[in-house]
């Protein structure tokens, strides 16, 4: 955490760098909370194997739709299948959807938005075609895209990040091209400094900070969508226990078991809550009048 | 001003030709061969083949985009491969609860919302703003599907305020209509509420920074005419931009919760026809949707105008 903030720092804003710990939590409290709750529920997923009571496979039919107890934690699902273990193998195909469709719609986006917002034949075209692909309700251009493909983690990545990509490019964009107007920039150009060397050595590091905020709330989001994806049936495949599937099973017995939902619902929205706050928190700290407005 | 409006009209255009390209482009890589799909198992390929050219799939790609174009412009979204119905009229059908739906929850949201986010930034850093920015985090956070289930769960099982799911018609009487809405509203909105409320907050907060406010004050004027006319009638354009981009929240939000809450609607629809792969209608409702989409905010965009008198074109 101390790192990236440290990176911001350095990319955008000064007076972050190297501030002792206890003044760190006291200036950002809600970053501190958001990375805290983070890397616990990282550390449970990864520690999967460890922590979980039974093999999240593994069925029993005898002991179907048991509410929590000692023995089933989070209570078992329609086939006796532990809530517990399936909640902490599922959490790890959320956060890798979240992760990887964060740093590809971030690179990808990062790479169309410098072309985009340095050449002007390529704007005119780019901008055009990242409007039409925003006016298309996100949800339902990502289900749009599973209906055509073969259900299965890499295709729900790539739908997500296709919805993504056009939010980075529009943010890269205009950073962009309020930084040609720079006096520095134009120094360079007067300079005869190549094209390709301002893009990379000007403008590049000052698109940075505000793209990491952004990567933050789009692993946010790509874990929402892919959660509503396979809620909807359109997801990852069935026998993927990720969250979203884990929800989906749980919906005809939500009456009468509903810690089938509740309980990777609610490990989700803490999920997601807590990349939400980092993000907010990583806009704050670059930008200290936009934070005490927001 | 008439130039901008025309000008503004005219830039829809290049926008919808997109969505059209790549909505054409989602049903062309979609597997599967339609011909044989519509003339079933028993067909033989010459019947597939008739088919095929009855539908032009055997013409160039253009030509098809070009008919296939000339035929929306017509009003005609194709045949549902499921139920072999004009995707219009599945749509027409179930277009009362979508609507019902979507218009409530945006005007409930609105009216919550911005008196809200005002309050929030007229008391700036007090408990109350701490729980409206609390609230606001979470309306992001929660998938909403989860709020839908623990609305269900408080509201509907364990107090028998609500129904369950289901809708009831507008021409059943108007109490049970609005009843079956308050929960799918509630959750559809929330995530569209902490948006409104956020921005509302933000933007009151940098008009009620500025000369023109402390003026106001120091002349005595009190908070409702300070807050409401003087303030809000300045922050109005950011609250109204994020309306117009909170519709596609909603509008993506419409499926999960008709879904959720059984609601017969377009929403429901359109993840039907992702079950069985009916191609033309998850086409004509990602068409609808974004067409709605692009002209609300069309409209949105010829609102500034009205609302801000120094916006001049």
């Amino acid at each position: 955490m101390t790192d990236a903030l440290h990176q911001v720092g350095l990319a955008g804003d000064a007076g972050i760098l190297s501030p002792p710990r206890r003044a760190l939590v006291r200036r950002y409290p809600m970053v501190v909370l958001g990375a805290v709750l983070f890397a616990a529920v990282l550390l449970i997923t990864l520690a999967a194997p460890w922590l979980a009571s039974h093999d999240p496979q593994e069925i029993d039919p005898i002991a179907r739709l048991r509410p929590p107890s000692a023995e089933h934690l989070l209570g078992t699902d329609a086939l006796g299948r532990d809530v517990w273990s399936r909640t902490i193998y599922g959490g790890r195909i959320s956060l890798m959807v979240g992760l990887v469709v964060g740093l590809l719609a971030s690179a990808l986006g990062l790479a169309i938005g410098l072309v985009s917002g340095y050449s002007r034949i390529a704007d005119a075209i780019v901008m055009r075609v990242m409007d039409g692909l925003m006016s298309i309700p996100a949800i339902l251009l990502a289900i749009a895209l599973m209906s055509v493909a073969r259900a299965s983690i890499f295709t729900v990545i790539i739908a997500i990040t296709v919805v993504e990509i056009p939010r980075v490019v529009r943010l890269v964009r205009s950073v962009v091209l309020s930084l040609r107007e720079q006096t520095y920039v134009e120094a360079a150009i007067v300079a005869g400094t190549r094209p390709a060397r301002i893009v990379f050595k000007h403008i590049l590091p000052n698109t940075l900070a505000p793209l990491i905020v952004q990567t933050t709330y789009i692993c946010a989001a790509a874990m929402l969508v892919e959660a509503i994806l396979s809620f909807l049936g359109a997801g990852t495949p069935p026998e993927v226990p990720s969250w979203g599937n884990i929800m989906a099973e749980g919906r005809t017995f939500f009456q009468i078991a509903p810690w089938l939902i509740l309980s990777p619902g609610l490990l989700l929205g803490a999920t997601v809550l807590a990349v939400n706050l980092v993000g907010d928190g990583l806009r704050g700290a670059l930008d200290p009048r936009i934070a005490r407005r927001m | 001003m008439y130039g901008y409006i025309l000008r503004r009209i005219l830039a829809t255009l290049p926008v919808l030709g997109i969505v059209a390209i790549v909505v054409f482009a989602i049903l062309h890589m979609s597997p599967g061969d339609p011909a044989a799909l519509i003339a079933g198992d028993h067909a033989t390929p010459q019947q597939i083949a008739d088919i095929r050219s009855k539908l032009g799939l055997d013409r160039p790609l253009y030509e098809q985009f070009a008919v296939w174009l000339a035929s929306l412009a017509s009003g005609d979204l194709g045949v549902s491969i499921f139920s072999n119905q004009p995707v219009t009229r599945l749509l027409a059908q179930r277009m009362e609860p979508t609507i019902s739906l979507a218009i409530s929850t945006t005007i409930v949201m609105v009216l919550l919302a911005v008196p809200i986010g005002v309050i929030a930034a007229w008391r700036a850093d007090s408990w109350i703003d701490h729980a409206v920015m609390t609230l606001a985090v979470l309306g992001f956070s929660l998938p909403i599907f989860v709020v839908a289930y623990l609305l269900v769960y408080a509201l509907a099982m364990t107090w028998d305020v609500f129904p369950v799911q289901g809708y009831a018609p507008l021409r059943d009487g108007i109490g049970a209509w609005a009843n079956h809405l308050v929960l799918p509203s509630l959750t559809l909105g929330l995530s569209f509420m902490a948006l409104i409320a956020r921005i509302t907050r933000a933007s009151m907060l940098e008009v009620l920074s500025q000369d023109y406010i402390r003026t106001a004050r120091s002349k005595g004027l009190g908070p409702r005419q300070l807050l409401i006319d003087h303030a809000l009638a300045n922050a109005a354009v950011p609250i109204v931009t994020i309306i117009g981009v909170g519709v596609a929240l909603l509008l993506g939000g419409v499926v999960v919760t008709e879904s959720v809450f059984a609601i017969p609607g377009i929403g429901r629809l359109v993840v039907d026809a992702i079950l069985t792969r009916d191609y033309p209608v998850i086409q004509g409702v990602l068409l609808i949707f974004s067409a709605v989409y692009v002209l609300l905010n069309l409209i949105i965009d010829l609102l500034y105008v009205v609302l801000d008198p120094r916006i001049r074109y």
